[in-house]
């Protein structure tokens, strides 16, 4: 636990690396919520194939370090209520935003993007009302 | 080539949101719990990934083009609609209350269990919700 920001660190830097090649190799923006949503509705059809190998990438080789070494520890929770709702607002969100974690925080904050900035405080903010509502004030999670 | 290379990010984007802790929905409450106990792991997450991210930027600006020959992205937009604010609002208040984003829920999506798949698949629907709303949503940006 106290060297916890050691591996954040370092898997910040990965995360950064991996931004890296995706810009300097295909030219593109590294947004999970974008490569993710563009096949969802239709709108990144022409670039399908590198969409597709980004997440099977994204979803295959940590199966695989989990299925090696064992899986990290999740916690998530089993709530079907709170996974429904929650997902729906991060899907919904995203697209109307244009970007998640990934695009706007790491990409966007990187080439001082005022919109990536905004969002990113937009993002944080709220995720601190969530926890206040629903953690200290309802009491659901 | 180019299929190659996403799926190499894709992969290295994946080892590093395990490595970091990020698809640890326990973890990323703790950093969204300002007023609670505070964990501030993901500051170094997202410092961690933004720093190689910003040399990238800048040495992208001095090409025309990926390694691939492909086009880089445009200058950052800078319009901040009303579709950036709501959308990371709601974007944020879904990753609080279930303390996963879409990259880590991609990541996590083989040793999450049902409850992983349940989030992504509310998650998908979200993203499919956003079109005919989008539509109907008087555009600003």
């Amino acid at each position: 636990m106290e060297q916890s920001w050691v591996y954040g660190l370092l898997g910040g830097l990965t995360i950064g690396g991996a931004a890296s090649v995706y810009l300097l190799m295909n030219g593109r923006i590294m947004g999970a919520s974008g490569i993710l949503g563009g096949l969802v509705d239709g709108s990144g059809r022409n670039t399908w194939r590198e969409r597709a190998t980004f997440l099977l990438g994204l979803i295959a080789v940590p199966g695989l370090v989990a299925l090696m070494i064992g899986a990290p520890e999740t916690h998530i929770t089993s709530n079907a209520w709170i996974l429904i709702s929650a997902g729906i607002l991060v899907g919904l969100g995203t697209r109307f935003a244009r970007g998640c974690t990934s695009g706007h925080g790491v990409c966007g904050i990187s080439r001082l993007s005022l919109r990536g900035m905004v969002a990113t405080v937009f993002y944080l903010l709220a995720g601190g009302l969530s926890i206040v509502v629903f953690k200290h004030i309802l009491g659901v999670i | 080539m180019r299929n190659l290379s996403s799926f190499i990010s894709g992969s290295l984007f994946g080892l590093g949101l395990i490595i970091s802790g990020m698809t640890d929905t326990v973890k990323v409450q703790g950093w969204l719990d300002i007023f609670g106990d505070w964990d501030p792991t993901l500051a170094f997450v997202l410092g961690g990934a933004i720093l190689p991210m910003f040399f990238t930027w800048q040495y992208a600006k001095r090409r025309q083009t990926s390694f691939l020959g492909t086009t880089l992205p445009e200058p950052p937009e800078q319009k901040v609609g009303r579709n950036l604010v709501i959308g990371s609002f709601l974007f944020g208040a879904g990753w609080g209350l279930a303390g996963l984003c879409p990259g880590p829920a991609m990541a996590s999506l083989t040793f999450n269990g049902t409850s992983g798949a349940l989030f992504f698949a509310s998650m998908v629907v979200g993203m499919w919700l956003a079109v005919p709303l989008k539509r109907r949503i008087p555009q600003t940006a």
